[in-house]
């Protein structure tokens, strides 16, 4: 009886649609309201993290210029390291950087962890996503007050 | 099945995987590194590169190394993906990506290798 009824449907929506019906159908979905201005969304707090996560890896991208420098100093004899350490305790920009750069690796490092428990199946729900997402903002930032003591 | 041809493991499954161990292997040199950092707060050079020609560091070094190579290749490639729509920027972005990863990867050799 199900089968039938089943092959009764298929049988009715398999049918060819005439030219206009067909006309009809893709005005209708194009009618419907679709917002794709990320702008105007209320994003809630796990969005804000993932989105978050993206644009501390671009940042570090970039300031791997910085790193791979200093890096290249630090190891260029014994004078290269002095200057290395007398950049790193003189020039505010340079630590500042160096302090971007470490909560940018803070906080994608969390927001990783946060991601490879999801991907076993942990804190996907919309109570715990949200706690997640909060302790990755929270330990971010007391790894930002502990880095910038470090730093200066 | 859609394939993409610039995608680092020429396949979605193979980029998932490599970013995830990329990422253990990036992580655990992170906190190496600050550890060892916040115990030695007085380095030295010869500290310093001591522990850069030790074989055990550039085997560490090395894998973190090209770790940051690929992972920063797929996490790059799929937020040029999201948001660069023409084909043409999207292509170029693609190509300083890599080039700059392969540039830092030799860099990094040179300099472990150079000491």
């Amino acid at each position: 009886m199900l089968c039938q009824l089943c092959n009764e449907r298929s049988a009715e929506s398999f049918k060819p649609l005439s030219t206009i019906q067909y006309k009809e159908k893709v005005t209708v979905s194009k009618n419907r309201p679709v917002n794709l201005d990320l702008g105007t969304f209320k994003h809630p707090l796990p969005a804000m993290v993932s989105i978050s996560h993206r644009i501390t890896g671009v940042m570090m991208f970039v300031g791997l210029i910085f790193m791979f420098c200093l890096f290249d100093l630090s190891l260029d004899g014994a004078e290269g390291f002095a200057s290395a350490q007398a950049v790193m305790q003189d020039n505010f920009l340079a630590k500042f950087i160096a302090w971007g750069l470490l909560v940018s690796l803070a906080f994608h490092l969390f927001a990783g962890v946060k991601h490879l428990f999801q991907d076993l199946g942990h804190g996907e729900e919309l109570e715990s996503a949200e706690k997640a997402a909060k302790f990755v903002i929270g330990a971010t930032a007391v790894a930002a007050v502990l880095a910038g003591v470090w730093v200066w | 099945m859609v394939k993409s041809v610039t995608s680092f493991g020429r396949s979605g499954l193979y980029d998932w995987l490599i970013q995830r161990v990329s990422a253990v292997v990036l992580g655990a040199y992170t906190v190496f590194m600050v550890v060892y950092l916040l115990n030695n707060s007085e380095l030295t050079y010869e500290q310093w590169s001591g522990l850069f020609s030790m074989t055990s560091m550039r085997i560490f070094s090395l894998m973190a190394l090209m770790s940051l190579g690929a992972h920063t290749w797929i996490g790059l490639w799929s937020v040029s993906t999201d948001y660069i729509k023409p084909m043409g920027y999207r292509f170029a972005f693609q190509m300083v990506t890599g080039a700059a990863m392969f540039a830092y990867t030799v860099w990094g050799i040179q300099l472990l290798w150079g000491l």
